[in-house]
């Protein structure tokens, strides 16, 4: 089933994934199409098949068959070194705890892809902090995460997936340990500066107000993508 | 909506102070943005009758230069009932005469297709969810807009989650039946 619409040609697009786990089929074909700029939800049961589909789209697994495209290059056929370069440069990915490195403050670690990718440090430090900001946490630039609110933490780590200015921005349940209000902070600070700065968001939750911040939802089912409408 | 006292929200707003209808109307529409307006003639009616109960009173009219318009005001006994009203708990409604409930059982009991009901439902609630996202997010936002969007968030919400629990009930059921 396709899900372009428009016939804008997608950013990434997943075609027939089969992925399987030992016995355990996660991936039963499942097509997927996230276009530049677009912000979608995936969605589905726990089990569906949702964190297999975003590791295959973000270059970390490679499916047992079918095809991920991105930007025109097969990610399912590249060599690991090129792999890891687009996911330092390309991709930014934030998972439900944010996986911050909890011996540096809020500025290192959203410093670090800059340090990584060559930039000096008083300008890395500079670029994290206007990044900070935009979240609303560079009056916690100096704490580190364990002395964060969990709110606090995923908008530093959102900071740092973003501050290297990904194309893609893969977030997997990023509110999956947040209450609603701390929630509603991080999705609004996410949408707002993905649509700012026209980066695409791959969302994956099981959470239907979660999803609402997407511009469009696919629902997963046995690993593969259910009919979500019917023709009127 | 169900449970809302046009004539408890009028007492609420009358409670800042003496308005006349037309401003009643106006507060009122921006204050629950997502309600349907109010028509006219149903506030003018509304503040009759709670001059009759006792409830508020004309407190003279104000012209303005404009056009002469009685202003009201609550009484002490206009207070007191809106504080019994603002405390007295709502009926935890069950809903079960909703629609979409109404329409998975007669769909089941007479051979139709409810999972395919449910999943254009379940696609009309997320558009309606969406638009409700980006008016409570869109910056500058008013806190009543917020609440409001926040109510109708939650319960579109709770019938998603029971539309989903219902859709995964009947691939069972069918299962079991096909099995048998």
């Amino acid at each position: 089933m396709s899900n372009t619409k428009g016939g804008a040609v997608p950013l990434l697009a997943a075609r027939d994934l089969v992925k399987a786990h030992g016995r355990t089929e996660a991936l039963r074909g499942a097509s997927v199409e996230l276009r530049a700029g677009e912000i979608l939800a995936v969605t589905g049961a726990s089990g569906s098949g949702k964190s297999t589909l975003l590791h295959c789209l973000a270059g970390i697994v490679r499916p047992d068959t079918g095809s991920v495209t991105y930007a025109g290059e097969r990610l399912d056929r590249l060599p690991e070194k090129r792999l890891s370069e687009l996911r330092r440069t390309e991709f930014g990915v934030v998972f439900q705890f944010g996986q911050l490195i909890p011996e540096l403050t809020a500025l290192d670690n959203v410093a670090l892809p800059l340090l990584l990718a060559g930039v000096r440090r008083q300008e890395a430090w500079e670029r994290a902090g206007e990044w900070l900001e935009r979240f609303g946490v560079r009056g916690q630039q100096e704490l580190r995460p364990g002395e964060m609110s969990g709110g606090q933490a995923q908008r530093t780590a959102l900071a740092r997936a973003l501050v290297t200015g990904p194309k893609v921005v893969f977030a997997d349940e990023p509110t999956g340990a947040l209450d609603s209000l701390a929630s509603e902070q991080v999705m609004t600070a996410l949408t707002h500066t993905a649509r700012e700065a026209g980066t695409a968001v791959l969302l994956i939750t099981h959470d239907a107000q979660v999803a609402a911040y997407a511009d469009r939802e696919v629902r997963l089912a046995d690993g593969t993508v259910a009919p979500l409408e019917v023709a009127a | 909506m169900i449970g809302m006292s046009t004539r408890h929200i009028l007492l609420g707003l009358l409670a800042t102070g003496p308005s006349h209808g037309y401003d009643l109307k106006r507060r009122h529409d921006e204050r629950f943005p997502q309600a349907r307006p109010l028509a006219y003639g149903q506030v003018y009616t509304t503040l009759q009758r709670l001059v009759r109960d006792g409830l508020a009173e004309v407190d003279g009219i104000d012209s303005d230069g404009g056009p002469e318009r009685t202003m009201y005001r609550s009484t002490k006994d206009g207070a007191r009932e809106l504080a019994a009203w603002a405390g007295e708990i709502a009926p935890p409604a069950p809903f079960v005469t909703n629609e979409i409930f109404a329409k998975v059982v007669v769909s089941i009991l007479s051979g139709g297709d409810p999972e395919a009901y449910l999943r254009a439902q379940r696609a009309a609630h997320m558009t309606r969810m969406r638009e409700l996202t980006a008016v409570k997010t869109a910056r500058g936002t008013d806190l009543a807009t917020v609440l409001s969007a926040d109510y109708a968030l939650n319960h579109l919400d709770a019938d998603l989650r029971w539309m989903t629990t219902t859709a995964a009930r009947l691939t069972t059921l069918t299962a079991e039946v096909d099995a048998g």
